[in-house]
């Protein structure tokens, strides 16, 4: 990594950067990976994710507004600006409102931690990790809070149960998590990229270059799309049964907030499966002899590429996983959490110390 | 340990352990919920409503709400000529006209007591085993989206295109055909229908392994219906079960077979009953397994048909066809194996009129959602949506 500064160097610059007394530099650290996540959850997200699942159907999905159907996103949102704000009467008002806030708010709060490359992190927390896994169970007060003040029967159901869900997955994704701090023997989401870079590109991710990390690697990606509520385990929002789960009632542009805070959590927990297990932003590339493809494809751009890509591609396969299984039935999700993701998770646990003390 | 009695509210239970010392427990004190399921609700297949008392996800019990589509057919029946009712059967099962509308049509011949040719014949088992296959696409597709999987849907309803429009190929229309008419058929079938029948059952024996790969294997999609909804098959048979429904259960009752209509004795199929390997006898599984391997049947079926169908140039269709319909005095009942089972007219004519005097329908789907109640009890929310979806109902005709 000939040509790439030190770590975090733009963004404490950033940081430091303000016009007298306006911290402007922090508030464009806040906002860019705002941007990011706006443009990926229209682009990718959405439209993506209706293309992925047209292919997979034999069909063509949106093709009407623009080149393919390419501003299609932009149309469904034009339109869900202009829908009226329906509060309905029955409702509790202010929980109502505020779900949809919290929510948002807490999907996009793990961001801040996210390592966007060696140079970009919004804030590089010593805890990053056990930030990123505490931030994201602030959506379950949202989901509850948008469930309950629906005044709804089924939203009601769907927030018990993705209460229940989420909370549950919280335990082996975090026990899978804490292998991952325990090879890099840190809880910096930086220092954890950090110790998977190196001239071997793929061989030292975690996931390859020790024989245990596929156990908590796949514990991780099963829970997290309990958490994110994707299929198979989206059974809060499943429509067949709850209509449409916790966010029934919703319309207008707090469907819309719904929605995107469930695009960012989506790409939230793959980045974070990337980072712990598939080396973050480091380039995948190997140095072979004197073919340095490693160090071609490391810095700044190439690591904002790096993580972007491996998020897209977990999201790829959440797409891919949601239009090809059925739903699990709420017990059956809870079997699966209690019974078979915790105990694995703990024998990876144990194996992983058993491996970092003798290795 | 042994449970002696729940006293004052289910919250409260009274258990005798090994040792003889009596234990009483209390819960949370927990109320149950009513929760109108329908008629607005994506699982419900139309407008069905079920009234449910949950405890929890626990639906204690369901109460089924009928009428949201009720048109009035019987009523109707009394008011307009023989032939008049056939396009208004296309309306009762709306996914399966032909089965419908030949169902009509031989209840009415055995009234006239008429010779059919055999070409219309074979024309009426091709079209109404297409359509068999086109509603169990229909049931099996909806069937997925119930629990969740989304794209086997649309795998079966881009197959069923196929079917459909080979039929708006024959008959003009997509849906309500008013194609088998009494005595004989609107039309005789095009040129080439042969062909593209043959056409079509190559390409579709492939897509039907698919589906088996997609979804009757799927390991979440046996684990949401396995061991749920059983329904043990003398139970079946007093609630008057028939069809994909009875054979579930383990009877093999096919009407087709049973008390045989049209060609149907000349053509060699099977009557698929699960043997319980692969699934429980009578739950939601087996009721899907015959209606997937009811395709197959179905295909064995139509290429028979294409094989022994006589091939007869500037043939009339419309040949036997009375010109007056007024059958003598008397009363009949006519039953034919719908996609959904059995399907019946009983028509009673006064020998005078043009019009029947009573014209009643005995509807498979109605009769076989009556033991909805029995089904639902304790059952969860989600299994609930499982059980309703392999009943395969049709509001069309539930309500008629």
């Amino acid at each position: 990594m000939s040509s790439s500064p030190s770590l975090n160097t733009w963004s404490d610059a950033l940081s430091g950067f303000s016009i007298g007394w306006f911290p402007l530099g922090l508030v464009i650290v806040a906002v860019i990976p705002l941007v990011f996540i706006a443009l990926y959850a229209l682009t990718y997200g959405v439209y993506g994710e209706r293309k992925i699942s047209a292919f997979m159907q034999d069909r063509l999905g949106p093709m009407e507004v623009g080149f393919w159907g390419i501003l299609q996103t932009l149309a469904d949102i034009l339109k869900l600006l202009q829908k009226e704000d329906i509060v309905p009467t029955a409702a509790d008002k202010f929980l109502f409102v505020i779900g949809p806030g919290i929510l948002f708010v807490g999907s996009f709060l793990a961001f801040a931690v996210l390592p966007f490359g060696p140079a970009f992190i919004g804030a590089d927390l010593n805890v990053g990790l056990f930030y990123a896994v505490g931030i994201v169970a602030i959506e379950v007060v949202g989901i509850l809070a948008a469930g309950w003040g629906s005044n709804n029967k089924w939203a009601l159901y769907g927030a018990v149960r993705s209460v229940a869900q989420i909370v549950s997955y919280e335990i082996p994704a975090s026990i899978a998590l804490l292998c991952a701090a325990m090879l890099a023997g840190t809880l910096s989401m930086q220092q954890i990229t950090v110790m998977q870079t190196g001239p071997g590109g793929f061989m030292h991710w975690f996931l390859f270059n020790n024989p245990i990390a596929w156990l908590p690697f796949l514990i991780y990606f099963i829970s997290s799309l309990a958490e994110t509520n994707r299929a198979p385990f989206d059974i809060p929002e499943a429509e067949s049964e709850l209509v449409a789960g916790y966010f029934t009632e919703y319309s207008g542009m707090k469907f819309a907030v719904i929605f995107l805070a469930e695009y960012g959590s989506m790409f939230m927990v793959s980045a974070v499966l990337a980072v712990a297990f598939l080396g973050g932003w480091a380039s995948p590339l190997p140095n072979i002899g004197g073919l340095h493809l490693n160090d071609m494809t490391s810095g700044p751009a190439w690591g904002a590429f790096w993580i972007i890509m491996k998020g897209f591609f977990f999201i790829f396969v959440q797409m891919w996983l949601r239009w090809t299984l059925p739903r699990l039935r709420v017990d059956q999700l809870m079997y699966l959490c209690w019974k078979v993701l915790t105990p694995f998770a703990l024998i990876a646990f144990v194996l992983t110390a058993v491996w970092e003390i003798y290795r | 340990m042994q449970e002696l009695g729940k006293a004052e509210s289910n919250s409260t239970r009274i258990i005798r352990q090994d040792d003889k010392r009596v234990i009483i427990e209390k819960d949370l004190d927990t109320e149950y919920m009513v929760l109108s399921m329908g008629p607005q609700h994506p699982s419900t297949h139309g407008v069905l409503r079920l009234e449910c008392i949950t405890d929890g996800e626990v639906v204690v019990e369901a109460e089924p709400y009928l009428g949201y589509l009720h048109r009035c057919f019987e009523k109707y029946c009394e008011n307009v000529d023989y032939p008049a009712i056939v396009p208004y059967t296309d309306r009762m099962d709306y996914l399966a006209g032909m089965n419908s509308e030949l169902a009509y049509c031989i209840t009415v011949e055995k009234l006239l007591d008429i010779e059919i040719p055999r070409r219309v014949e074979f024309i009426r088992v091709i079209v109404s085993e297409l359509n068999r296959i086109a509603s169990h696409l229909v049931a099996i597709g909806t069937y997925a989206i119930d629990l969740g999987a989304f794209t086997p849907f649309l795998f079966c309803f881009r197959d069923r295109e196929h079917i459909m429009s080979l039929l708006e190929w024959i008959s003009g229309a997509r849906m309500l055909y008013n194609y088998i008419w009494i005595g004989g058929l609107a039309y005789d079938v095009p040129a080439d229908f042969k062909k593209r029948v043959a056409e079509f059952i190559a390409y579709f024996k492939p897509k039907v392994v698919e589906l088996y790969k997609l979804l009757t294997e799927n390991e979440i999609f046996v684990k949401r219906t396995y061991d749920i909804g059983i329904m043990p098959a003398d139970v079946a048979i007093n609630y008057g079960w028939s069809g994909p429904m009875l054979r579930g259960s383990g009877v093999k009752w096919d009407l087709r077979r049973n008390d045989p209509y049209s060609i149907y004795p000349e053509l060699d199929f099977d009557v698929p009953v699960p043997d319980g390997k692969f699934s429980v006898v009578g739950d939601c599984l087996s009721r899907h397994l015959v209606r997937a391997l009811e395709i197959d049947e179905s295909l064995k079926i139509i290429s028979q048909c294409l094989d022994k169908m006589p091939e007869e140039p500037n043939f009339n269709s419309r040949a036997v066809i009375p010109k007056r319909i007024r059958p003598k005095a008397g009363e009949v009942y006519g039953r034919a194996e719908n996609p959904r089972g059995e399907l019946g007219y009983y028509i009673v004519s006064d020998g005078k009129s043009t019009k029947p005097v009573r014209c009643k329908a005995r509807s498979s789907c109605f009769v076989n959602l009556s033991a909805m109640k029995d089904l639902s009890k304790g059952q969860l929310i989600p299994d609930l949506v499982a059980i309703i979806g392999s009943i395969d109902i049709v509001l069309g005709e539930v309500d008629r």
